[in-house]
């Protein structure tokens, strides 16, 4: 009897599944943004190892050809060093991402944490929490960022804990508000009178079943924390070169306008590729994970 | 003398994920000013498609005409365009629709809604507001607003000049339905269709309801379509009543006839399913069975697979025939049971 | 109405207070030398020491913070440790920027972004609809500063139409201050040439600024005028004979606009943390440059204040959003 209604269960969540995927594959623009994101994940892994010039991405100089227009040899010409501007872009994904990732993952962790407990506990609790996060998205985050970025220094690691600190409040309130709803359903109040503990029925029962809303925020999330690791690059409190970083690599090209434009154009789109694909992608998974979201 | 409103053999296909629905088939009916017709049915038998077919309000596609007429004072409605489509709602034709809380707009006045009405009503006969064709903006206006509030007078709104500058929220729902009422009537319409109209009130404002909409025909010498699944509003409301089962009219006629020599099976069951007060304990019958798939329907009769009656003449499709004066039945067995 | 608007009122300051805490907790708790910052690198110990006193920076620092949070009650902002001016000055003279191009910017993704919006939601799901939900993805993900350095290098430098930053010439006299917005003031002061020129130097910032907002007020407008759309009150209005355009342009606009303007709201306080970048980028002199140039000497009064500021701005105009949402949705203001 109970195995048969687990596999029941199993079998419609290999349905729900296949729906979401046809429904994924419906969307053209979805598409076009998980390839995208393919892409990114690609050079994520192999660009500093595929950078035509790696000797560049260490931090080596070529000054006899200095600031070279696009050409064959240099597709995205070359800096003010004479590095190689493709080389740098290539070598500048993996910072980007995994740093972003690294903001994303430890914002929804803290978030889901923060969320969790205010929402399954409720009272007092529930109140600090909350009110706790409501002032923290209050405060203005790329400023609380900036600050908390410049009083522990330079370096990827304080970068991300410096964004991250200001990025959980999101994610605990969709999670508080979710956990709430989910509190009141019949399988919490059937795992309750069958007594699991509390702890048993938060993590066994509640958050699996929170799991898509949190995909599809850290997935539409993804690009924006891109995004403010580059705006903490570009202000100049963030990675220091030589770690080639898209935003940094976009504030030092700035005062080689217009006349070497490129040092400047090619970091920026790339940074705008990343961030396009990962917000199509993440249109596409609100859609289908969460269709109540869906208009 | 065209009848006000003659639907003829109308039929009407749903595109679907699944295939073509066919939602209507061969709907056959004439109204004439001052008849109250009931159009009964479960859901799903066509009921509302058809009354909002005479709107033209079902949307093409992924709705098509395949076959009929809806004839409205003799010109076929389904051949207008928009525009002159336009010209027929709110001034021809009015509605009325089930929910009094979703169909008032919550963000503006009683009196805003109902000028907008009569105003568009007044575009295309000046008479409405009582003033020639020439008159001025603010005069349409101002006339707009005194027929708001004689009409709300009419339809029972106590103290009506105040209440029209209130908002949906700030009335019941019996009075909300009222103010529909009015808003419907407001461009002196010759047919009014109304689409289950006391189904989400309470049953002491349903009877006040029907009893205004009995009222309003004789004022305003309308014609009237009234559908309803309460074979209960019907008898107290209708002059005539026509029975739909999935698409297609069973039977019809004037209520008495109807009501009380009911003929067509599927017309027997529903009245057999009224709770009265004279059916002993558990002798209420319900109906087995379930509405046919519309997508591949049972050839001929569609209540055949339903019906106690069934032969193998059912597998043809029924032709009407005259039980009384103008008391149609769409089924060839109580046919030839009635002339052996 | 007032006592609801008092109410909301009151509830500022234990925000506001909150505020000050996590400010102060981040500045003092964080290791950062502000003090040897400020002093130079080639101060002596007895400088340093002297300084930190001067600033009250020897206190414990529940002292720091009772000095700090007395002296905000009587409209004392703190001196900045590398400037030397009272922060409340600055603060008046960099504010009114950024209110202005934030304002700027919000004018434009409200005037562009609820029609397009109603556009995209009537051409739902044709070619309009797609162009605009692509397009408003990719807005959405532009670094504003990219696009601002694009902006800069197409318009600024290689077309020369519009200049490269700032907010008005330097040789030239600025429109006589009323309001702060340099665009009103020279309106109310009728002097159209500073007008425009004030709104050429506007103009870049403005856009870069506006874009992402744009594109989610598109999409949220979108929404909900196709939430609307479907209400049985337009099916109503539609078999009673109203015109599709009175419909959409009366009906359902007001309506839509109503569920879009909560939107509008959180946008705000978005943009007023938003404007670091754009500032940078365009050198215009509002808070964001301001606390910017703060961070990066750790100078720890400007940014407590700026954020503040902000965060009080944030919810007076969320205060604002609410009464709005009463007048246009009479629903909540008889309750």
């Amino acid at each position: 009897m109970i195995e048969r209604h687990l596999s029941n269960k199993r079998s419609a969540r290999a349905e729900a599944l296949r729906r979401a995927f046809y429904r994924f594959r419906q969307s053209r623009l979805s598409l076009i943004g998980a390839a995208m994101v393919a892409t990114v994940v690609f050079f994520t892994l192999f660009g500093a190892v595929l950078a035509p010039f790696p000797e560049h991405v260490d931090g080596g100089v070529d000054t006899s050809n200095r600031f070279s227009a696009p050409s064959l040899a240099h597709p995205f010409g070359t800096n003010e060093l004479g590095q190689d501007v493709l080389s740098l872009v290539m070598a500048g994904t993996p910072v980007s991402v995994s740093a972003g990732f690294a903001v994303v993952f430890i914002g929804s962790v803290l978030g889901v944490i923060v969320g969790a407990l205010a929402g399954f506990n409720g009272g007092w609790i529930d109140d600090v929490l909350m009110r706790f996060s409501d002032l923290m998205l209050t405060l203005p985050s790329l400023i609380l960022a900036m600050a908390v970025a410049a009083a522990l220094g330079p370096g990827f690691g304080n970068m991300i804990i410096a964004i991250a600190l200001a990025w959980w409040p999101g994610y605990a309130r969709l999670v508080r508000g979710e956990v709430l709803q989910a509190r009141e359903e019949v399988y919490v109040a059937a795992a309750r009178a069958i007594g699991a503990s509390p702890f048993r029925v938060l993590f066994r029962h509640i958050l699996p079943n929170i799991v898509s809303p949190v995909i599809v925020k850290m997935s539409l999330d993804m690009g924006f924390a891109i995004l403010t690791v580059a705006a903490l690059g570009f202000i100049g409190i963030g990675v220091r070169p030589p770690t080639p970083e898209w935003g940094t690599q976009l504030s030092i090209a700035r005062s080689y306008m217009p006349d070497f434009w490129w040092t400047a154009v090619f970091p920026g789109l790339a940074m705008f590729m990343a961030v396009f694909g990962f917000n199509l992608l993440g249109d596409g998974l609100r859609d289908v994970l969460d269709p109540r979201a869906r208009r | 003398m065209a009848s006000l409103l003659e639907i003829r053999d109308l039929h009407l296909s749903m595109h679907s994920f699944e295939g073509a629905a066919k939602v209507l088939s061969g709907v056959t009916l004439s109204v004439e000013k001052g008849q109250i017709w009931g159009l009964v049915g479960e859901t799903g038998c066509g009921k509302s498609l058809t009354g909002l077919s005479v709107s033209r309000l079902v949307r093409t596609p992924p709705a098509e005409y395949t076959r009929g007429k809806i004839l409205l004072n003799g010109t076929d409605v389904l051949t207008l365009d928009e525009p002159r489509m336009r010209a027929l709602r709110g001034r021809r034709i009015g509605m009325i629709f089930q929910d009094p809380t979703t169909n008032l707009n919550p963000s503006f006045r009683i009196s805003t809604q109902l000028i907008d009405v009569a105003l568009a009503a007044a575009r295309h006969d000046s008479k409405i507001l009582g003033l020639p064709a020439t008159a001025g903006r603010w005069a349409r206006r101002q006339a707009a607003r005194r027929l708001a509030i004689d009409m709300l007078t009419e339809v029972g709104i106590p103290d009506a000049a105040t209440r029209v500058d209130d908002y949906p929220h700030q009335f019941s729902g019996g009075m909300r339905q009222r103010v529909l009422i009015a808003m419907a009537l407001v461009g002196q319409p010759d047919l009014l269709i109304a689409d289950e109209p006391t189904t989400a009130l309470d049953v002491s404002v349903q009877a006040q309801i029907l009893d205004l909409l009995k009222q309003m025909v004789t004022v305003h010498d309308m014609g009237v379509v009234l559908i309803t699944h309460n074979l209960g509003v019907v008898a107290q409301t209708c002059t005539h009543v026509a029975v739909m089962y999935a698409g297609a009219i069973v039977e019809k006629g004037p209520i008495r006839a109807v009501l009380t020599d009911p003929a067509h099976p599927y017309t027997k069951a529903l009245m057999q399913a009224i709770p009265r007060r004279d059916v002993a304990r558990g002798a209420l019958q319900g109906l087995p069975g379930a509405v046919p798939n519309l997508v591949q329907p049972p050839a001929g009769c569609r209540f055949a697979p339903r019906c106690i009656l069934a032969q193998p003449s059912c597998s043809k499709v029924p032709a009407e025939h005259e039980r009384a004066a103008g008391h149609l039945v769409a089924c060839p067995v109580v046919q030839a049971a009635h002339h052996a | 109405m007032l006592r609801f608007i008092f109410r909301r009122i009151l509830l500022i300051l234990p925000v506001l207070f909150g505020l000050t805490v996590i400010m102060f907790v981040i500045a003092r708790v964080l290791p950062g030398d502000p003090v040897g910052l400020a002093a130079g690198p080639n101060a002596t110990r007895e400088e340093i020491e002297a300084l930190a006193r001067e600033f009250g920076l020897d206190q414990p620092i529940l002292g720091q913070y009772w000095t700090y949070v007395s002296g905000l009650a009587q409209g004392d902002f703190g001196t900045s440790i590398f400037t030397r001016r009272p922060v409340a000055d600055d603060l008046a003279a960099y504010l009114p920027a950024t209110l202005e191009l934030v304002f700027s910017a919000l004018l434009i993704a409200i005037v562009v972004g609820i029609p397009a919006g109603l556009m995209a939601a009537i051409w739902r799901n044709r070619w309009p609809d797609y162009l605009s939900n692509i397009l408003s993805v990719a807005a959405i993900s532009m670094p504003r500063f990219f696009l601002g350095l694009l902006l800069q290098l197409c318009f600024a430098m290689w077309l020369m139409w519009l200049p490269l930053g700032g907010r008005f010439p330097i040789i030239l006299e600025p429109p006589p201050g009323v309001t702060g917005f340099y665009t009103i003031d020279a309106l109310l002061a009728g002097d159209m040439e500073s007008f425009q020129t004030a709104c050429r130097y506007l103009a870049m910032p403005a856009i870069a600024m506006s874009l992402s907002p744009l594109a989610t007020i598109l999409r949220m407008m979108r929404a909900a005028t196709i939430e609307v759309m479907q209400q049985d009150y337009v099916t109503t209005a539609r078999a009673l004979g109203l015109s599709p355009r009175l419909i959409v342009f009366k009906y359902v606009l007001r309506n839509a606009i109503s569920s879009s303007l909560t939107l509008i709201g959180l946008y705000f306080g978005w943009l007023l943390g938003g404007t670091v970048l754009v500032e940078t980028v365009f050198d215009w002199p509002g808070v964001g440059l301001y606390a910017t140039s703060a961070i990066v000497a750790q100078d720890f009064m400007p940014v407590v204040s700026v954020a503040l500021v902000i965060g009080a701005l944030f919810i007076s105009v969320n205060i604002v959003i609410d009464l709005l949402y009463g007048v246009i949705n009479p629903k909540v203001r008889y309750q």
